[in-house]
């Protein structure tokens, strides 16, 4: 079978593509949405920083959890993910924008965290055990070297796969499969203190052993969700339309039905463990969660990111048709939003369901940022790896 | 129906490809009535063949249902109506307890089903089937793909039959006795 020659035109990202528009508006709505932000931030900083948290946390998880299903790939093999490697490369490669965005948050630690209060701590017994490991300083040392963790992989795998596509050589195959074991294990220690980091500490009085691993699978899950809209569209034309087959949007779907239920199953677990204990420490986490409206959002979650996912994700048919799957992940995605936003925003001793515009505008603000750099990134490469040995037989032009 | 004298013709391919292409070829030519052999499973195979029996995912879905209704109702009627305690003034009632064990047995009878089923609906164990008596049908568990059009099928005739599948270019062609 002959392989493709990396140079030749049409692998690329076409310059009237739909993408390049939705580049356009994203940046567009972006901008407005940033101004909005700005003004917003200026006005009432304590609400846009807890606006802000919820939409970074979100996008962030479609970013790292790109990187870790590249990752997954790498180890595994298989051609789902063969062909969706440059949509996910391209994910991975807005890490370095997530660590820019980081910065603002620098900015609003107080606002976020009772730990970053002197005032609270001065008065809490248990703050002032913690302050050894929660403390601004280090909190912001901890993130950055969680980030340059993270980059520096990206920066490698990224690497190693575009001279991939010049030479084909097992050398470098080996060295991204070598490169993504370790990367896992790095992903699992790294996200696990930055979930406790930066959302688990929002309560510092409560503490699930689960939680870090509970974001992992939200971030498998968003990357999957992410993922297979973006394939559905770009298999409609070449040059993935001459690649990627029904079989492989099964896969994707496959996989993405199982990030459902592991993050039911995560869930579950951390409620069914509290639940049986019945510990006044560890129930008000979600008490708080049950007060107000914030049920009816629990309520949704169940429905939306479990139950409904997982009855129509069983379907053979459905996991075949991207334009299904991808209307099911699309919800997904929205689910996810709604999971992050359950699980960080309540914590800031509000009671019950308090919505202000800010929590609507900053997902916008940064996902048009986010999504600007994602096409720019997706353009930049030839959209399939010629040379990987994981891709199915190309059907001649 | 009067019993054809054969049971069907059996063509021979040596690759995976070639049957899947004769398949098609026998499908679009009208025949309906016929089954594929292959060492290993073919995926574009049942495509080909437009195979499409929905009665095993019907059963396995019945089996998953039935297993988390039985795991609940039972948890229920022991935790609730025979055997009732008190643990940490909890109600009877707890359902967050139940899921871990409703959901094994989801899987516990999903899974089942899907054996049984598969078992129920194929007819395995078979001690006896035509297509053994064509010596060279053994190969179809090592290195050889065999296409069978049964005589059952309203196109088949025995020598116009034997005509289309040598057009194929098959390794061989044999006639199934019953």
């Amino acid at each position: 079978m002959a392989r493709l020659d990396p140079t030749m035109p049409g692998l690329h990202l076409a310059p009237d593509h739909v993408f390049v528009r939705v580049q356009r508006v994203a940046g567009a709505v972006g901008a407005g949405a940033i101004l909005l932000c700005v003004a917003g931030a200026l006005l009432n900083p304590a609400a846009f920083f807890r606006a802000y948290l919820v939409a970074y946390l979100f996008w962030f998880g479609i970013a790292l959890g790109s990187l870790a299903i590249l990752m997954v790939q790498y180890v595994t093999g298989g051609a789902w993910g063969a062909v969706v490697r440059r949509v996910l490369e391209s994910g991975t490669r807005t890490l370095p924008l997530m660590a820019v965005l980081f910065v603002p948050l620098a900015f609003g630690l107080p606002y976020l965290y009772v730990w970053a209060r002197p005032e609270v701590v001065a008065h809490d017994a248990l703050l002032q055990h913690q302050r050894i490991y929660l403390n601004v300083p280090f909190f912001l040392v901890r993130a950055a070297f969680y980030f340059a963790v993270w980059i520096t992989v990206t920066h490698f795998l990224n690497r190693w796969s575009l001279a991939q596509d010049s030479r084909p050589e097992p050398r470098l195959e080996r060295r991204l499969e070598m490169l993504s074991r370790a990367g896992l294990m790095l992903y699992g220690l790294t996200e696990t203190f930055a979930a406790i980091d930066w959302a688990m500490s929002l309560d510092p009085h409560w503490a699930s052993t689960i939680y870090g691993i509970l974001l992992m699978g939200g971030q498998g899950l968003a990357a999957f969700a992410f993922v297979i809209p973006v394939a559905a569209i770009l298999a409609r034309r070449p040059p993935l339309s001459r690649i990627i087959t029904p079989d492989q949007f099964h896969d994707l779907g496959k996989l993405m039905l199982a990030f459902v239920m592991l993050w039911a199953y995560f869930s579950f677990s951390q409620f069914l463990i509290i639940w049986s204990g019945n510990l006044p420490e560890e129930i008000p986490w979600y008490l708080r969660r049950i007060q107000g409206g914030w049920l009816w959002v629990g309520i949704l979650l169940a429905l939306a990111h479990f139950m409904l996912p997982f009855v129509v994700l069983l379907s053979r048919d459905v996991k075949r048709r991207p334009r299904v799957l991808a209307l099911v992940a699309g919800m997904l995605i929205v689910a996810r939003f709604v999971d992050i936003f359950w699980l960080v925003r309540p914590t800031q001793g509000s009671a019950g369901l308090e919505l202000h515009w800010l929590d609507f505008v900053t997902p916008f603000a940064i996902g048009g940022l986010w999504l600007w750099v994602f096409v720019w990134q997706l353009g930049t490469r030839p959209l399939v790896p010629v040379n990987d040995p994981c891709l199915p037989v190309m059907e001649a032009a | 129906m009067k019993r054809p004298p054969i049971y069907g013709l059996l063509a021979e391919f040596d690759t995976p490809t070639e049957l899947v292409t004769a398949v098609r070829k026998a499908r679009a030519a009208g025949y309906r009535v016929m089954d594929a052999y292959s060492p290993f499973p073919i995926e574009e195979l049942a495509e080909a063949l437009h195979f499409h029996d929905r009665r095993l995912s019907m059963i396995v879905l019945g089996g998953g249902i039935t297993g988390g209704l039985v795991g609940y109702l039972l948890q229920y009627w022991t935790s609730v109506v025979e055997y009732p305690l008190n643990i940490g003034g909890r109600p009877l009632h707890s359902w967050p307890s139940f899921i871990p064990v409703t959901f094994e047995t989801t899987v516990l009878f999903a899974a089942l089903s899907a054996v049984l089923g598969m078992l129920a609906l194929n007819g395995l164990p078979m001690p006896y089937h035509p297509v053994f008596n064509v010596p060279r049908f053994a190969l179809a568990s090592r290195d050889q793909f065999f296409l069978c059009i049964e005589a059952v099928d309203p196109h088949f005739d025995r020598e116009i039959t034997r005509r289309f599948l040598e057009r194929l270019d098959p390794q061989s062609i044999a006639e199934v006795a019953h």
